[in-house]
């Protein structure tokens, strides 16, 4: 449950996200409370190679978010058309690889400059493909990707 | 603190480092009369005669408490601060980038003073020190860009706070985080700037400043970890309770191929220096006791199988539970008398060499088919499995029966003689616990030993060992009749100075045959 902390932070970024909007290709799809939003993600233009794939990110916050990183997972889901982006960062079960989800959390950052990030990775991809290990991953990973310890080698995609 | 003090404290431990190599004797023997051991005898450990002497394969090293620890930091600082003319807390922070190599460090300062200060996440030195904060106007108010608490430009200076990169945020947001990355990250010399991507370095005056004393104390406990782990010559007692670190120069990792570093903790545990084994694992080598030990993890199995408690007589079957030190039971229901190693009769063991510490290769090499093979090299390892796991039990049962020694010990007070003259019995359960542990490891290398005429001499070493152990655990257990107490006396007291002896030869032997080259193993170390 968030506290005070987070629920003013929370309150303020979604205040801000109502009087300013998102970025293009971003949208807020769900902000029920301040335990879980819902963002969907498009890669905009003709480049990319996700062209019309539409892709939902949910963020999962703690009680001491902004001082800790949110739970960040892409999500499958009907209601608007979600796949799991297949990307070689993120698993098919919708983990992701991305330091700034790690080691590089700042609690300056916040929800949109996440969704930013996620879809500036997808833009600079060329190849469909999942991570090395995907199954093995898949397999074993604990629910909640903060717990996995990530290894950053690839600043490419 | 000033620097004098730490100038004083420099010359001081020079000295320390000389008397070191008046070798390990003297503050052993210092040890002994000053530490009670685990078992809460206060005095009279092994006298001045049973002390080891300092061999060639033993090493040199120094046991520190935690403020030597700080000290040594200090000192390095304080040569670095005076070098390099920056403040101490600079020169500390400098140098735990710098992995405390100050060599290293001063290369990069003279090279480039501006980089190496920023590199390890510090202002170069044009820009004012965040240390002395001068009291600024703030003209506009603030809102913390974390919690968005708002701030009036009055509240500015005293509820906010930036270290000289720019990123300001309310103390509030910067204390939960530093708390955060203390305690549940367990982080110390690494935490950064709140700000994004930004490597700028929280010092530790402001840690202490922020955070409740009893984090600022772990914050501190791990800036010395930190310290230790990066330090070769360094390592932490590993028992439970004991905050003593070891120094010791004498032994990189390359020379763990021949050497076994036991050191002696003052909290009077044994550990291994190379490795930081919780323990005195001679005579094997470091490499591999951790094979081993993994194998009989991995083995679990069989191993835990092996490792009840409980046996059948080889005559009646009665179910035996064994309780004591000693491997000659006697059936309480057929009387028959029997070898726990081996099972096998003690009647033959009694007279003739004790021969069950062996295994005959021999079912091995004639092994025909891969089954027998397979079979023979289970055997094989439960062989030596069985007997590693028996002295371990042997040792953990005869500490138990320190207890019992000491009601004896009491008894045979009333029997006329004094307390002194009872200390025996204890050394002898010292003697055969030691012994114990030598023989358990002298097994898993025995495991991988390839069979040659040295491995033979390490055999007949072995044996002759643990027939040495054998009886004076037995003549431990055997209550003397009051008139014989005086011969019983003198018998414990040559046994055990007899399993002393064959006790170091058996370390002599392997631990100078690292230095020779002389073992050959089946894998490579």
């Amino acid at each position: 449950m968030a506290t005070g902390l987070a629920s003013k932070r929370l309150m303020k970024e979604l205040a801000e996200i109502k009087s300013k909007g998102t970025p293009p290709g971003i949208t807020l799809l769900s902000a029920e409370d301040m335990q879980v939003w819902l963002f969907s993600i498009q890669v905009l233009g003709d480049e990319t190679i996700y062209k019309g794939e539409t892709f939902a990110l949910k963020m999962k916050f703690g009680p001491r978010y902004p001082i800790e990183c949110p739970e960040v997972t892409f999500v499958a889901d009907q209601t608007y058309n979600a796949v799991i982006p297949i990307h070689p960062h993120c698993y098919s079960n919708g983990h992701i690889c991305a330091s700034i989800l790690g080691n590089e959390w700042s609690p300056v950052l916040n929800c949109v400059a996440i969704c930013i990030t996620m879809q500036s990775m997808l833009a600079s991809n060329k190849k469909k493909e999942r991570p090395q290990g995907n199954d093995r991953y898949v397999r074993n990973a604990p629910s909640n990707p903060k717990l996995t310890r990530w290894h950053y080698d690839d600043d490419t995609v | 603190m000033s620097s004098d003090d730490e100038a004083n404290d420099i010359y001081y431990d020079d000295d320390d480092y000389g008397d070191d190599f008046d070798g390990q004797a003297g503050s052993a023997e210092d040890e002994s009369m000053s530490e009670p051991d685990a078992e809460g005898y206060d005095v009279l450990s092994p006298s001045i005669d049973d002390l080891p002497q300092k061999k060639p394969y033993d090493v040199t090293y120094k046991v520190r408490t935690v403020q030597e620890i700080m000290d040594m930091q200090n000192r390095e600082v304080q040569k670095i601060h005076a070098l390099l003319d920056i403040p101490t807390s600079t020169a500390a922070i400098l140098l735990r980038h710098h992995v405390w190599n100050s060599e290293k460090l001063q290369e990069a300062y003279f090279t480039d003073p501006e980089q190496t200060l920023l590199d390890a996440g510090l202002s170069p030195p044009s820009s004012p020190s965040p240390v002395k904060r001068t009291r600024s106007q703030h003209t506009v108010p603030f809102e913390c860009p974390i919690c968005c608490m708002d701030f009036t430009k009055e509240q500015v200076e005293d509820l906010t706070l930036t270290m000289g990169c720019g990123h300001r945020f309310c103390r509030t947001c910067w204390t939960e985080y530093i708390s955060g990355k203390i305690r549940d990250e367990g982080e110390s010399a690494r935490i950064q700037c709140m700000g994004e991507a930004c490597k700028r370095i929280v010092r530790p005056e402001l840690v202490d400043e922020l955070v409740p004393g009893e984090l600022s104390k772990k914050y501190h406990n791990l800036l010395n970890a930190a310290y230790v782990a990066d330090s070769p010559s360094l390592r932490w007692c590993p028992h439970p309770g004991c905050e003593h670190v070891i120094e010791c120069h004498q032994v990189p990792p390359r020379m763990l191929n021949q050497l076994v570093p036991t050191v002696k903790c003052d909290c009077g545990r044994f550990l291994c220096f190379g490795c930081g084994y919780a323990g005195n694992h001679r005579p094997v080598l470091c490499k591999i006791v951790k094979m081993w030990e993994k194998k009989c993890a991995d083995d679990s199995e069989t191993a835990n199988w092996l490792q009840a408690n409980t046996k059948e007589c080889t005559k009646c079957q009665s179910t035996i539970e064994k309780n004591g030190g000693c491997n000659h039971m006697t059936c309480k229901k057929c009387k028959w008398e029997f070898c726990w190693v081996c099972m096998g009769p003690w009647s033959e063991h009694g007279t003739s060499w004790y021969q069950c510490n062996r295994f005959d290769e021999k079912s091995g090499i004639d092994a025909r088919d891969t089954q027998a093979k397979s079979r023979a090299s289970l055997e094989r390892y439960l062989h030596y499995f069985t007997r590693y796991a028996n002295h371990d039990q042997s040792a953990k049962l005869d500490a138990v029966f320190y207890t019992t020694t000491e009601n004896r010990m009491k008894a045979m007070q009333t029997q006329g003689l004094s307390w002194i003259e009872t200390v025996f019995m204890r050394n002898a359960v010292d003697t055969i616990i030691a012994a114990r542990i030598t023989l358990k490891y002298s097994y898993a290398m025995a495991f991988y030993l390839v069979r040659n005429n040295d491995t033979e001499i390490f055999e007949s070493n072995q044996t002759d060992l643990e027939m040495a152990v054998e009886n004076l655990s037995h003549q431990l257990e055997t209550n003397p009749e009051p008139d014989i107490l005086m011969k019983m006396k003198q018998d414990i007291t040559n046994l055990s100075a007899y399993v002393k002896k064959r006790s170091d030869i058996l370390l002599d032997d392997v631990l100078t045959g690292y230095f020779e080259g002389r073992w050959k193993f089946t894998v490579t170390v």
